[in-house]
């Protein structure tokens, strides 16, 4: 293995790459685009008063900075390390993805452009989407599969609310990856007038960067916090990996601290040996979908295969491009969670600390459980609580076999 | 000479615009795919492209989406798709043929004994909808050193600066992509077409072909008089899709299929006369 560069914070390189991660593979159509975007990108970070906008709104629209909270309850009763949950549900919108959705929205307005389209899954990002159009008075279409409306209606209709329009993907296996195709074929049919804003740290160039630029609000206040709270560093960073948008966010700012571990938790769902899992780190092969070179789930011919989570928000066969570097150079170490741990994580934080967390972070607290018993008193973990759980009642009450 | 440059010189000889069928392997099944090969250059075709299905292709509209998911659910793959071009080689020598698709099932082949294996089966270019020049000097290089030809596209959206990222290092011939937009949806702008063609020959001596909103005879007649090939694709899978939902026997879809291929290509070819 070739040496470690002096910080893993300093990537990608000019072309977009994470070692051989990333990269560009759009149709021809968009590579102009994506260009610009890179350009605008760049301009808008060196612009303080775009910085300035930006610390604004989330300030005092998204209610930042959240508070990095000291799971007491918990921690007592697994009798290991102290457990710190950065607090992400308590956005405006409920998740991390009002923090990207901001930045890209103020971006598209500096590009001039006056249409939004974006993908979702869960509907998180619909919503976040959706809300910063309505914040800017811009028209937005949000892409969805048509298995995905089925399943989170509530956020159908709250993107409804906020006005944007929501177009029910009928392709391919009609989850997230369809709904991203589609919303990459609205793109190239739109090129003039549309901003397509990509919710996941994964997409072509510049898009895997600028996610995480925007996501890291989420490790740069952990870090200030629990340096303020503890005085230390933490022992373990803990966050769950889907497309990785929360994950990367989370991790960047403690990427060059040795001492601290950091764990990316992905969806078993029925677990890892069957075929009904979402765990691309753990399962798929490297290759390419929706823009850039990253671990995949596909069959021996190359063809997509179909991922399945309790979790909308990580049932996506691939994952961000910065990931897959961070896993093969070791630095993050990557496990998976079951459906039935998660569920178990969820029903255990409503209990101990009143918090209903969501699906996805749930993955993340059912790691914790398996790990936290096992270090010191004196050990710190902090982990991202992305989002709470109120989208996911009616999923949960299915998996417990009730009907609301 | 490459099969490719041996028939756009022959073409321009003629003062012809080459007729170029797209059909996806294994749509709706193999054996109906090797029989279209096998019929398509007596019914007009100069060049085939032929479409390698995948489960994610983020640029073709519905038509070439649903004739993907037909060769897929047939059980149709990137290996199955070398046997029927060596099937097709078998019995024709000479009509040059392009594989297009994305990249990922070549990704998932092997670079290195793809562009091999696709050589030895006769495949004389690549068009990989989803590599762009800042991508594809992996598989250029290993493919030009098979004598495969990786073909680039040009869109509406290539100003000066980008044709000239796009021409160098191009062979074989370039692709107009002559709407910003998926396969299949949207009209072709025969003026604009006009205008980028001229753009393009300014880039590069190569032969240009124009496809993706090509649908109908008239269409094709007048884009034949500007452009140096004439891809026609979602109309072609269009019919093939509809016939096979009607349920039409094998013969019948073949018949009716290579029927609409004679009436384009006679509109191709007769363009400039």
């Amino acid at each position: 293995m070739t040496p470690l560069p002096n910080s893993l914070r300093a990537g990608p390189d000019a072309s977009g790459h994470f070692g051989v991660y990333g990269g560009r593979y759009v149709a021809e159509t968009l590579m102009p685009l994506v260009v610009d975007l890179e350009k605008a990108y760049r301009a808008a970070r060196q612009d303080d008063a775009f910085a300035a906008e930006l610390h604004g709104l989330l300030r005092n629209y998204v209610g930042r900075a959240n508070p990095l909270y000291f799971a007491e309850r918990l921690t007592a009763h697994l009798g290991g390390a102290k457990i710190y949950l950065k607090r992400e549900d308590l956005n405006h919108t409920g998740a991390h993805k009002i923090n990207n959705c901001l930045g890209q929205i103020l971006l598209a307005r500096r590009m001039g452009k006056r249409r939004i389209i974006a993908e979702t899954g869960a509907g998180q990002h619909g919503v976040a989407t959706a809300t910063v159009a309505a914040r800017f008075g811009l028209p937005c279409v949000v892409y969805m599969g048509e298995v995905d409306i089925e399943r989170q209606k509530p956020n159908v209709f709250r993107m409804q609310l906020l006005g944007a329009e929501v177009r029910a993907v009928t392709s391919g296996s009609r989850t997230l990856k369809d709904a991203m195709n589609e919303a990459m074929r609205d793109w190239v049919a739109n090129v003039e007038d549309t901003f397509y804003i990509i919710g996941s740290a994964a997409g072509p160039h510049p898009y895997p960067e600028m996610v995480r630029d925007f996501q890291c609000v989420i490790g740069n206040e952990t870090r200030a916090q629990i340096l303020e709270q503890e005085g230390r560093l933490p022992d373990l960073v803990v966050a769950c990996v889907g497309g990785g948008s929360n994950s990367i966010g989370m991790f960047h700012p403690f990427l060059d601290d040795d001492t601290v571990a950091i764990h990316g938790i992905e969806a078993a769902g029925e677990g890892i040996d069957t075929v009904h899992h979402a765990a691309t780190m753990a399962r798929g092969v490297p290759g390419v979908l929706h823009g850039s070179l990253s671990y995949l789930l596909q069959d021996a011919g190359g063809q997509i295969t179909e991922a399945h989570s309790i979790s909308a928000g990580l049932d996506y066969p691939g994952v961000g491009p910065e990931h897959a570097y961070l896993r093969d150079v070791g630095r993050v170490q990557y496990h998976s969670i079951t459906d039935h741990e998660a569920l178990e994580a969820f029903m255990l934080l409503c209990r101990l600390e009143g918090i209903i967390p969501a699906l996805e972070p749930a993955h993340a607290i059912a790691h914790v459980l398996k790990v936290a018993p096992k270090m010191k008193p004196s050990d710190i973990i902090v982990l991202a609580l992305s989002g709470r759980g109120d989208k996911d009642v009616f999923s949960v009450a299915a998996a417990l076999g009730e009907t609301l | 000479m490459s099969r490719l440059a041996a028939r756009f010189a022959s073409l321009k000889a003629a003062q012809r615009s080459a007729f170029i069928p797209f059909i996806t392997a294994g749509d709706p099944t193999s054996a109906l795919t090797e029989a279209l090969l096998r019929a398509l250059p007596a019914h007009g075709a100069d060049i085939i492209e032929l479409g390698v299905p995948f489960s994610d292709p983020m640029a073709d509209g519905p038509a070439i989406q649903s004739s993907s998911l037909r060769a897929l659910s047939g059980g149709m793959n990137l290996s199955k798709t070398l046997a029927l071009v060596s099937g097709f080689r078998r019995h024709d020598a000479q009509t040059p043929l392009v594989l297009m698709g994305y990249y990922n099932p070549i990704h998932a082949y092997g670079v290195a004994r793809f562009v091999a294996d696709a050589a030895a089966a006769g495949v004389d270019g690549l068009i990989t909808v989803d590599l762009p020049p800042e991508e594809d000097a992996g598989l250029r290089s290993a493919a030009l050193a098979h004598g495969i030809d990786v073909v680039r596209l040009a869109t509406p959206t290539s100003d000066e600066n980008r044709l000239r990222t796009i021409t160098k290092d191009a062979s074989g011939f370039l692709y107009y992509v002559s709407v910003a937009g998926v396969t299949g949806t949207k009209e072709v702008a025969e003026d604009a077409v006009k205008a980028a063609i001229a753009r393009v020959r300014k880039a590069s001596p190569l032969p240009v072909a124009v496809g993706f909103g090509i649908k109908t005879a008239e269409q094709a007649a007048r884009i034949a008089r500007l452009a140096d090939a004439v891809v026609v694709g979602s109309a072609i899978v269009t019919r093939i899709g509809a016939a096979h939902d009607e349920g039409r026997k094998d013969e019948d879809l073949l018949a009716h299929t290579l029927q609409f291929c004679r009436e384009l290509a006679a509109a191709v070819h007769g363009a400039r006369g």
